[in-house]
């Protein structure tokens, strides 16, 4: 008699344990790094990464140009924390626009929009770095492949949280309260781009560009981009920026070939 | 019913009062430990600062990766900690135990009016458990906005604390069904001859505890459905319009977030007397027993209780001083907060008069009862500083109130269950605990408890925040790391001195010398009308009832106390 | 009450306490080094109304100790006197009518005497402010202070407002009117120099006045749980002379054009 009420019981608990702990998003605190055995999931997975990775000697290279009067860049409030202000003697501005003194743009994530369709790529073996530095991240705009590791590091003696708001993946955000703190990551799906902040000093912002496939650059100083080791195809080559947004172009490249790209973003 | 019920219906699922009581003994004592362990992780990283416990980077890789802890799993230790000794460790103790344990016996009942709705009360506990830890397990972890669970953080924050508040609902459900259980079982099924003023203290304080569960318990209730909705189905009752969380602008408009203080108080500041009355009605049993004296001004203190829970709900909002809330609000919350002193003052004038002209012997239960009234004194008196708005403007969410609280809840609420766990044992069990054990544990658990609690009080003096989970950096705080670490030593001490009562009790329970049926020569039911432990059913026939709870030291009489169910005539 | 002072202020009780506290230490292995140091206490106080705040606390405190030491005392004392060997007997009293109004009353009067005097000083402190020099309006985020000067037009929220993170400045002996917002969830702004606190919510503003008495450097805390970084939620306030703030907010308005 009383074996039916409790078994309800029992069903009604595990329903709302599914109802209620289902139901909320994760925000903050995600501190799961990745020995928390968490599944890969790789877009496509190849059956044999060391025979299944495709490669070609075609390649793809370009610059990113600018036109007009770039806007005034934003100063940082280093005194916003000490420890920020002690790393630097010099006034540091918002990484957003910068124009290279050949009248190129910097900071710009260029990858393979279109055209490898069908392939897998295993990601590559060694991690990618994030820095936080002088309480600005270094790199500002990198890109990752997907299953790739991303090492979070903080050198800074100070707190960062390190908030990615992937939508594509997991999203994170974890905090690194010492210094030479180091976290593991990645990120399971592609996406353009995933951004991340750090809430202590609001002005820190990086931009991740996840791809499924090793072809994609960021633009340094000379404002060029290079995509090499392509299979011969078309593709569709898409350039980011973090204010202007993305411009794609198409190129047909054979093997051992070289096709040249230029973007030109356009101040506002 | 069949004449040998299982020993899973007589164990398990049982619906005598008695093993209901010891469920909730066991439980609610795992629990103490299990959040014990947890302050032990807080104290690591108090007394040394983000200095690596390797051990614990294998036990919880995300929260202290390489044996460092992290801030967030900081914020789910202290929220953790608070949750599971007030709801899985207090309140189950000193209202479950205790309350299912004593009621029927001391007013001569077989059993509760609802036994079926008892043993339900007590499950309910399970899944409330299982959930609230659950949150560990998952993504972002176990809930982080503190015990308080103060909206709009808590509306933020990822599953862990949407368990939490799925737990809460849980433990209040069990509350409201415990309490209507007590009421019911105090007003119907008294003995002949036990009249109110003839029940003991204890049963005064449990059955006034459990009309503050059945008028709070559902203010708390309804607001964690209305948390829940703002949770999952973007409601708004507790987040306004324009909120910008994280750059992320959300969609709630309406609501208003001291709502939420306003309704967790109405429930959690009548918790705090929940917490706490049973524990005072226990001390009232056993100072007298020990003394061989009437406990002194009987009705006075009976009054106190019921002037203590009336008063208890209207002063909630002296939580909320410096909530931003209108500060003229404050004032009437104030005065209320004040006048609640006096109650308090009189039950331990009482106690303090109880013992004088006393003979006192001094037992385990005895010293643990003495141990409450020093320490709850503290507790009490530091009260006052918190009720005084302009005090509470600087001490307020500083250690002040974490050493105020834990004078109350681990001063009073945890020696008044030390108290009445040594008394009870032997009816409980039939088995004498260890008497020079028992004092070892005291001494060092007394020692060791102000020595984490009392410099409590100094830090916030000083100005150190509550919830910080590095005290360090900060220019004014600097220089309290020696103290931070004594308190750490203490607290590391003050649980390995718990190990001592542990032993004893498991070594008692199976060791200890056969207990008589009265072995502290008492004056009430459970002593004089039953075995130890009483069988099912409690009583061989119903006790009648001729004298109060506290006829100790009759003048005219060879023995020294006067049994509650003694005739007249027997004499 | 005199002797009480003496007593509790004479040497051979600090000499005690402070031997006890050693004792303590040294059985543990901490460092004994603060028993003896009387630094443990409150901070400087830098505001008009923090004396008020910490005579308050001290007119409590001696009120509650004098109740602490009678009444751990005469439990102390019937725990001895009247222990079974010492009293084999005890008396059969259930009460004494006289004694327990006396121990209603005499609280209910300290205490509502307290509630009067603590009304005072509240009323002072968050009654309605005094004529105010300067205004700044706070927002608190997640986990950061935003702190918003007036521009050269002398009103908030226009064009040429200069907006700072972490940094309040504040003259000396001016008075300063601070509103208090929140972008996302609740915080509290908490200078302990200032004994002040008040919680930032987020859809009201908060008022609070603050009038500096003298110069310094002190930082501002969040005492209200307010997510992961919490505990890293640090302003700085510095305290000057009204010449150095206003030459401050000039160079800080031409750093902020730049």
């Amino acid at each position: 008699m009383a074996s039916a009420p409790r078994a309800q019981f029992v069903t009604l608990a595990a329903l709302v344990v599914a109802i209620g702990c289902g139901g909320g998003k994760p925000q903050e605190a995600s501190a799961k790094s990745n020995t928390a055995a968490r599944p890969l999931q790789l877009a496509q997975a190849p059956e044999d990464p060391a025979t299944a990775q495709p490669s070609g000697s075609a390649a793809i290279t370009g610059r990113v140009a600018f036109s007009g009067a770039p806007p005034a860049a934003e100063r940082v409030k280093m005194d916003a924390d000490p420890q920020c202000a002690l790393q630097h003697t010099d006034a540091v501005h918002k990484p957003e626009v910068v124009v290279n003194a050949n009248g190129t743009l910097k900071h710009v994530f260029v990858y393979v929009q279109q055209g490898l369709e069908g392939k897998s790529f295993a990601a590559p073996a060694s991690a990618a770095t994030l820095n936080q530095h002088g309480c600005m991240y270094e790199p500002h705009v990198f890109g990752v492949q997907v299953g790739q590791e991303l090492s979070i590091v903080n050198s800074d003696a100070t707190l960062h949280n390190v908030n990615c708001k992937a939508t594509k993946s997991k999203p994170f955000n974890l905090a690194q309260p010492t210094k030479g703190m180091k976290t593991s990551k990645q990120f399971a799906a592609p996406e353009i781009m995933v951004k991340c902040v750090c809430n202590v000093h609001p002005w820190m912002a990086a931009y991740i560009g996840v791809v499924a496939h090793p072809y994609f650059a960021v633009t340094g100083d000379e404002g060029t981009f290079s995509l090499a080791g392509l299979p011969a195809g078309t593709y569709t080559v898409a350039a980011w920026h973090e204010k202007y947004g993305e411009q794609t172009q198409t190129v047909t490249v054979g093997d051992g070939e070289t096709g040249s790209v230029a973007f030109e973003f356009k101040a506002q | 019913m069949t004449q040998s019920p299982s020993l899973l219906r007589r164990y398990v699922f049982s619906t005598d009062h008695k093993i209901i009581g010891i469920q909730f003994l066991f439980t609610s004592l795992a629990m103490l430990l299990i959040g014990g362990a947890l302050a032990m992780l807080m104290r690591w990283q108090l007394g040394w600062p983000s200095q690596p416990l390797s051990w614990m980077g294998q036990l919880a890789p995300n929260g202290m990766p390489g044996g460092v802890m992290v801030p967030e799993y900081y914020n789910m230790l202290f929220t953790m900690h608070g949750s599971v000794m007030i709801f899985f460790g207090i309140i189950p103790i000193l209202v479950g135990a205790f309350g299912n344990y004593l009621i029927p016996l001391k007013i001569g009942a077989p059993d509760m009016a609802f036994p079926r709705l008892n043993m339900v009360s007590y499950w309910l506990m399970w899944p409330a458990i299982v959930i609230m830890f659950l949150g560990f397990f998952l993504e972002g972890g176990a809930a982080a906005a503190g015990w308080t669970s103060y909206a709009p953080l808590s509306v933020t924050l990822g599953p862990g604390q949407t368990c939490w508040v799925v737990s809460l609902l849980f433990v209040g459900t069990s509350s409201i069904m415990g309490s209507i259980n007590y009421i019911t079982t105090v007003i119907n099924h008294r003995a002949p001859g036990m009249t109110f003023f003839r029940m003991p203290m204890s049963i005064w304080a449990l059955f006034i505890t459990a009309i503050m569960v059945l008028c709070a318990t559902p203010a708390l209730a309804s607001s964690l459905v209305m948390l829940l909705l703002d949770k999952t189905l973007g409601t708004s009752f507790f987040m306004p319009s324009g909120l910008i969380v994280d750059g992320v602008a959300l969609a709630h408009s309406g609501g208003q977030p001291i709502l939420w203080q306003h309704l967790f108080w109405f429930y959690s500041h009548p918790a705090v007397y929940i917490m706490i009355l049973p524990a005072m009605g226990m001390i009232s049993d056993i100072l007298p027993t020990f003394a061989r004296k009437p406990l002194f001004g009987y009705h006075s203190m009976v009054y106190a209780i019921a002037a203590i829970a009336v008063l208890g709900f209207i002063v909630w909002a002296h939580h909320m001083f410096v909530s931003g809330m209108n500060p003229a609000l404050g004032t009437s919350f104030m005065v209320a907060t004040m006048v609640i002193a006096v109650p308090t003052g009189v039950k331990i004038f009482n106690w303090l008069a109880t013992l004088w002209r006393g003979s006192i012997r001094m037992t385990v239960p005895m010293a643990h009862a003495c141990a409450f009234v020093a320490m709850f004194l503290i507790g009490g008196l530091t009260g006052i500083f918190l009720a005084s708005m302009p005090v509470d403007m600087y001490v307020h969410d500083t250690y002040f109130i974490v050493g105020h609280l834990h004078y109350v809840l681990f001063g009073g609420s945890l020696f008044g269950a030390f108290a009445g766990l040594t008394y009870w044992f032997p009816k409980m069990f039939g088995r004498m605990m260890s008497e020079r054990v028992g004092k070892l544990h005291l001494l060092l658990t007394l020692i060791f408890f102000n020595g984490v609690m009392f410099p409590m009080f100094l830090l916030g003096i000083n100005g150190m925040p509550r919830r910080i989970y590095d005290w360090s950096q900060y220019a004014h705080l600097a220089h309290l790391g020696p103290l931070n670490r004594l308190m750490s030593l203490s607290a590391f001490l003050l649980f390995a001195s718990q190990l001592l009562f542990i032993g004893n009790f498991f070594w008692s329970l199976f060791k200890g010398k056969q207990a008589p049926a009265n072995p502290w020569e008492a004056t009430t039911l459970e002593w004089t009308a039953a075995p130890s432990p009483p069988p099912h059913g409690n009583f061989e026939r119903t006790p009648h009832v001729y004298h109060g709870p506290y006829e100790y030291s009759v003048p005219g009489s060879s023995q020294d106390w006067l049994p509650q169910n003694q005739a007249p005539s027997d004499k | 009450m005199c002797w009480a002072r003496r007593l509790v202020g004479s040497s051979a009780v600090r000499n005690f306490k402070a031997l006890l506290l050693t004792a303590y230490c040294l059985v543990l292995g901490a460092d004994p080094a603060w028993a003896g140091s009387a630094r443990v206490w409150f901070p400087d106080n830098l505001s008009s109304v923090g004396s008020q705040v910490d005579q308050m606390f001290l007119v409590i405190l001696w009120i509650t100790g004098i109740i602490f030491l009678l009444v751990e005392g005469a439990l102390l004392w019937f725990l001895i006197r009247y222990r079974q060997p010492a009293n084999p007997r005890a008396a059969y009293v259930h009460g004494c009518r006289s004694a327990e109004v006396i121990w209603t009353v005499i609280p209910a009067i300290i205490v509502t005497s307290l509630a009067f005097a603590s009304q005072r000083v509240w009323a002072h402190i968050r009654g309605t402010p005094p004529a105010h020099q300067l205004e700044v309006e706070i927002t608190a985020e997640q986990f950061a202070w935003n702190v918003r000067y007036a521009g050269p037009d002398g009103r908030l929220h226009t064009e040429d407002d200069l907006e700072l993170i972490n940094q309040l400045h504040l003259p000396v002996d001016q008075v300063a009117l601070v509103h208090l917002k929140s972008k996302d969830v609740i915080h509290s702004f908490f200078v302990p120099q200032f004994r002040m606190k008040l919680d930032a919510v987020p859809g009201l503003t908060g008022r609070l006045w603050v009038q500096p008495i003298k110069p310094g450097q002190v930082e501002m805390v969040c005492a209200e749980l307010c997510g992961l970084g919490h505990y890293r939620m640090r302003g700085y306030v510095t305290i000057e002379s009204a010449e150095a703030f206003q030459s401050w907010l000039e160079q800080t308005r031409v750093e902020q054009s730049l």
